[in-house]
């Protein structure tokens, strides 16, 4: 195929429709849990509706399913616009799409079943790790492909970070996977006790910095700019941060595993990185809002500017608010708290749902040779309900998971627990209540998407847009 | 070599390779370069102005 004719924007509009389809189904899950933890009644007595079968089901949908397309997609996007080229290996490229697709349904069927590894993040039994290792591969094969094909010399610096992610992931999943198989749905990890546990959080926090940061500030460097109309605010100070970030974020993991059997030089190994890591994090962050400096006047105009800019800023919460709960003492009050409930979501639906969805409504009109989307009002209804719900949600989490802190931590004179575990639960049940009010609002925003995004592309016949020559 | 040598010389070379990305950054020399790779998200759209085309 001539690499030169056109793009191959087919693959990047089935992960695009498909990103807003998946947020849908993982937030609907999210919100049955989160009822679930006021009535539990709500499991109906069946062992596939229990919240220890669904909470995985959350969030592998919503990492993997969402979050995942989303970053297939616009990487495909943005490798192919940046090295001015197509995407190479088009038939590989289609592979990984329905090869995803494949992983998300076998996800969906296996852990209802209670087919798990138990491994947080890391549930899927080893013939559907196998097959996510080969799409993985597949999907290293096509983006590198595609950088080594580029037309210019300079590889821009979103793709640094796209690459990173795609490399970082891979090892993480291999060797955090590692297990003997004992039948097709059941395996033993190779690994044993604390080396378990470290090996769990090595993968685990860093899922969360190449998957859920990394990923996402590749998507942030291509289309903050791109939607702003402007340069991004330091190219060399994206140089920095693309090192800084990945050097340090790697050794992050223990700040999971304080106060436990692991060694204790790991554990202030693991906290002192992590406070490192603020650095590098914000700046980024300042990079992508500064990116709008002599264009503010686009946050009061242009609702995805708004849901990008918001989005940075909950990235600069969230990992000031990490560094912070690194640090041993006051991880002895958050840890096993709904705090770190709150902290994931002011991460996971202000950093990675906002930056997901702004990007996409820049991304949509675009692969369907149209101005804008359908209706730039309700992105702006969108951006409301979504803002509105992150905040409440979060905020019910933080004062939920300090006061669980304190009450756990009570003692009276005599040495003895001043609060039981069922008083400390009826403490959170009302702010129970204002986290699921805040999911079901950034919720209503998803299906508002959904239908924005039916109205923009049915009736619409994408036609293929010729590669850019190099200028 | 002893490895708290070999870790200490480690150290030492990612501190200095850091001050070094630092410095190879911020040169003037490379200014003309970053100039034109930062351009690269907005050439789509400069490009279709140009050529009469609509855009956002």
């Amino acid at each position: 195929m001539d690499t030169t004719a056109s793009y191959n924007d087919k693959v990047v509009r089935q992960f695009a429709i498909m990103t807003v389809i998946w947020g849908i189904v993982g937030m609907l899950v999210g919100l049955i849990i989160a009822a679930q933890l006021m009535w539990p009644a709500l499991n109906f007595d069946l062992p596939y509706l229990t919240f220890s079968r669904l909470r995985p089901l959350h969030t592998n949908a919503v990492i993997f399913a969402f979050g995942g397309c989303a970053l297939f997609g616009t990487s495909y996007y943005v490798v192919q616009r940046t090295c001015h080229v197509r995407l190479a290996f088009s038939k590989l490229a289609a592979f990984t799409f329905w090869g995803w697709q494949l992983i998300i349904v076998l996800a969906a069927i296996t852990l209802p079943l209670g087919i798990t590894q138990s491994k947080e993040y890391a549930e899927l039994e080893w013939p559907i790790d196998l097959l996510i290792a080969v799409v993985w591969v597949a999907y290293a094969i096509v983006f590198f492909g595609t950088v080594y094909q580029r037309r210019i010399k300079h590889i821009y610096v979103a793709n640094w970070f796209y690459g990173a992610f795609i490399i970082t992931v891979a090892v993480l999943h291999i060797f955090n996977n590692l297990a003997i198989p004992v039948t097709l749905t059941k395996s033993y990890t190779i690994y044993t006790g604390v080396v378990d546990g470290m090996m769990q959080w090595w993968y685990g926090h860093n899922a969360v910095g190449f998957f859920l940061t990394a990923g996402f500030l590749g998507m942030m460097y291509y289309f903050v700019p791109k939607q702003a109309g402007r340069p991004v605010y330091s190219y060399r100070l994206s140089v920095v941060h693309f090192w800084s970030l990945i050097a340090v974020y790697m050794w992050a993991g223990p700040h999971h595993l304080h106060y436990t059997s692991l060694p204790d030089w790991a554990q202030t190994l693991g906290m002192v990185f992590s406070i490192i890591l603020l650095a590098p994090s914000w700046g980024g962050m300042i990079n992508g809002i500064m990116t709008l400096s002599g264009a503010w006047h686009k946050l009061r105009s242009d609702p995805i500017i708004k849901f990008m800019i918001v989005g940075l800023s909950f990235y600069g919460m969230s990992t000031f608010e990490g560094p912070m709960m690194s640090i041993k003492t006051v991880n002895a009050l958050s840890h096993y708290t709904e705090w770190t409930i709150g902290h994931v979501h002011s991460g996971a639906l202000g950093w990675v749902g906002m930056m997901t969805i702004g990007s996409i409504y820049c991304l949509l009109p675009r692969l369907y040779n149209k101005d804008s989307m359908y209706s730039t009002k309700l992105i702006d209804l969108h951006f409301w309900t979504a803002t509105i719900g992150v905040v409440l949600y979060a905020v019910s989490m933080w004062v939920a998971g300090i006061g669980e802190g304190l009450m756990t931590r009570a003692v009276n004179a005599d040495g003895t627990l001043t609060y039981s575990f069922i008083e400390i639960l009826a403490s959170k049940f009302p702010y129970y209540g204002m986290r699921l009010l805040g999911g079901l609002v950034y919720f209503f925003g998803m299906l508002v998407m959904a239908y924005n995004v039916y109205k923009t592309v049915s009736k619409e016949k994408p036609v293929p847009v010729a590669v850019m020559e190099p200028a | 070599m002893d490895i708290n040598e070999f870790r200490g010389l480690l150290t030492a070379v990612l501190l200095f390779s850091f001050v070094g990305l630092w410095i190879w950054a911020w040169s003037s020399r490379r200014k003309a370069d970053f100039e034109a790779s930062a351009a690269l998200p907005l050439e789509e759209d400069q490009h279709m102005t140009n050529n009469g085309q609509e855009n956002n």
